[in-house]
């Protein structure tokens, strides 16, 4: 079955739905209109508008009444219209959601999705184009989850779906229709927590997730004469696969992270430091990243290209890295 | 009111839908990038809140409010090249449509979150009551933004220091697709008002003088101290909620209705019946809101791209050093 990358987010929410009577969706316009970009589009038809709830304008209140269904024994797909909105509703997830089932001993779980379209590239300007993931590393209890193919935005969703704790979804929406790919019919998970070896190579590890897992395998492509690339789709943000890194890096000796959020306190960095800290020996070269540089995502244009990570950024990172 | 006053009334309100009326066409042209959120249908709340306004009052406009744009005197080219990107826009490209505001004009720009700009408004009708300037803080909202908690708090703050703030609610019953019914359990949300401790007012907002007798109102409460007003205008928007919508949540009997009550010609009907010559204003007005908006989009066509590195500017009062 050929789906796109929002098609199979809406087949997760469609197969999940239908599967688990307890599963319900909060957020706007996510009935009526089926979502601003169409992704709930179908479940008010198919499941009701009780389980399917048009909210006000309120992002605190969509997680924190997410929250409240989850002690009550549902499970709640919480849909921020846009990721950049999730700041509204930020206390409710850092805070409630994270901290539940901790402050509580281990007596509640908190089985929330909050998800939304992140990501730049399609000219949004500063508040339709971040990429929050940072936000949300650090703090403890969360899992964030960030696909790049049509194959993982079915497989985590409905993972995240049956998660017994908080999970951030980031989808690209980069990527919504422009990823059109072969899916299997039946029913199929992936599992959080686990990363993708896109590609094996012997030369260099370049880390990556979401949008740019694209533009750095027609790098490993089009470099293939001059370095053999590995590359490492996270798919999961929190929890790390360190195990998969460990094993790549400790084979090739170098490391690229290439994400399209900011370098200045991004995932990239965690990642750096704990290569330097237990890799150190295994290493031929410097740990290097590929970022958007530390400013706001700007509106125009060549302002916005100036920003986000390109194609001739990544290649000439993976130059730099391959000549040592 | 004198004839004068009338025809430049009338004027805006021709500006106003002149201006928007282009911005959609070069949407549909695909000349603009970001996102077009159009007023049309709702000129008269922008005009009769902001038309009797002084240049030191503040504005903190909505994603629909391009007219408050120009009716607080921002420059109608730098408001096309803002709409374009351009260098020359407010933002200088960094950011378009009405997130970058003009100062100079005190017009402030929102963010995307709605409602955040409540909480700004009340800091700064703070201080024009700290520091006993004659000034008012005008902000507007979506009935859909009524829901945000920020709303809530900056009511809350205003009404217990009776602050110089006009809260403009513009009612146009849908936030993007969501009918009020699903947005609030009251019909009128201007009954809040006296929950936070002041009055809530209700207009038609598509009528010009129900809107200007409202807001002269509200705004001289602001004034002469008796603190905000929670003032509501019931409107509605004929386009979709941004050009790319084609609103089909809502029945074409509808939006028929309520252009049958357009703001515009509700205006010409009111010119004629005070035995103005409305052929030759009409003509006159038409062609001088053309050569304003013709003149600000060949300004803004001109106006060059900002260059990739600017990106990095306007990030601190002192630049940051690169090493
Ligand atoms: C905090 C926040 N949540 C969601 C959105 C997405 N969004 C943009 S406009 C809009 C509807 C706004 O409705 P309303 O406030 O009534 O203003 P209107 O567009 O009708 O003028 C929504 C949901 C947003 N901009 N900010």
């Amino acid at each position: 079955m050929q789906v796109t990358y929002i098609q199979a987010i809406n087949q997760a929410m469609h197969e999940e739905m239908a599967r688990d009577e307890n599963v319900l969706i909060l957020g706007e316009d996510v009935g009526i209109l089926g979502g601003a970009f169409k992704a709930t589009e179908g479940l008010l038809e198919k499941f009701g508008s009780e389980r399917v709830v048009d909210t006000p304008i309120a992002e605190s209140l969509i997680v924190g009444a997410g929250v409240g269904l989850a002690i009550q024994g549902m499970r709640a797909i919480c849909e921020m219209q846009f990721i950049d909105f999730i700041s509204c509703g930020f206390d409710q997830i850092v805070n409630m959601a994270a901290t539940l089932r901790y402050r509580h001993g281990g007596q509640a779980s908190c089985p929330i999705v909050v998800r939304g379209p992140c990501g730049a590239g399609v000219h949004g300007g500063i508040y339709h184009s971040q990429n929050p993931e940072a936000w949300f590393f650090h703090i403890p209890g969360l899992k964030i989850v960030a696909p790049a193919t049509a194959y993982d935005a079915k497989g985590l969703l409905k993972a995240a779906i049956r998660d017994d704790d908080p999970v951030i979804y980031l989808e690209h929406k980069f990527l919504y229709r422009r990823i059109k790919e072969e899916i299997p019919e039946g029913e199929f998970i992936v599992p959080i927590g686990k990363a993708a070896l896109r590609k094996e190579g012997r030369d260099m590890t370049v880390i990556t997730y979401g949008s740019p897992v694209h533009a750095v395998m027609k790098a490993a492509k089009d470099m293939a004469s001059e370095v053999d690339i590995e590359v490492i789709d996270l798919r999961t943000l929190l929890p790390l696969d360190w195990k998969t890194i460990r094993t790549s890096v400790t084979k090739t000796g170098k490391a690229l992270i290439v994400h399209e959020a900011r370098r200045n306190g991004g995932i990239g960095g965690e990642i750096a430091a704990r290569i330097a800290e237990e890799l150190f020996d295994f290493l031929d070269g410097p740990i290097l990243r590929v970022a958007s540089r530390d400013t706001h995502n700007a509106f125009a244009t060549p302002l916005e290209e100036y920003i986000i990570p390109n194609q001739e950024r990544i290649t000439e990172a993976i130059r730099k890295l391959a000549s040592y | 009111m004198t004839e004068q006053k009338e025809r430049e009334l009338y004027f805006w309100l021709r500006l106003v839908r002149e201006f928007e009326g282009r911005v959609s066409m070069l949407d549909k042209q695909g000349k603009i990038q970001g996102g077009v959120y159009s007023g049309k249908g709702q000129e008269a709340v922008v005009v009769g809140v902001c038309h009797d306004l002084r240049p030191d009052d503040w504005i903190f406009p909505l994603h629909r409010d391009l007219g408050a744009f120009l009716l607080k005197g921002a420059d109608p080219k730098r408001l096309m090249a803002q709409i374009f990107g351009r260098r020359e826009g407010f933002a200088k490209g960094k950011d378009s449509f009405l997130h970058g505001g003009d100062f100079s004009h005190c017009i402030f720009g929102a963010t995307s979150m709605l409602g955040s700009t409540l909480p700004v408004a009340v800091g700064s009708a703070y201080k024009f009551k700290i520091r006993k300037e004659d000034r008012v803080a005008i902000a507007f909202f979506g009935e859909g933004a009524s829901s945000r908690g920020d709303v809530h708090e900056a009511m809350n703050f205003a009404g217990i220091y009776k602050l110089p703030v006009v809260f403009v609610c513009e009612n146009n019953f849908y936030a993007y697709s969501t009918p009020n019914e699903l947005q609030f359990a009251v019909e009128d949300v201007a009954v809040r008002g006296p929950g936070y401790g002041f009055k809530g007012d209700v207009c038609s907002g598509n009528d010009l003088h129900s809107v200007m007798k409202a807001a002269k109102k509200a705004i001289d409460r602001a004034r002469g101290g008796e603190g905000p007003t929670y003032l509501e205008c019931k409107t509605y928007r004929y386009h979709g909620h941004s050009e790319h919508d084609r609103a089909t949540y809502r029945s074409e009997e509808e939006l028929v209705t309520w252009e049958s009550r357009d703001p515009v010609e509700r205006w010409e009907v009111y010119l004629e019946k005070r035995k103005y010559d409305v052929a030759a204003i009409k003509a006159e007005t038409a062609q001088r809101v053309k050569k304003i908006v013709d003149e600000a989009l060949a300004f803004a066509e001109a106006s060059p791209w900002p260059e990739g590195p600017e990106a990095m500017e306007d990030l601190y009062a002192m630049p940051i050093p690169e090493e």
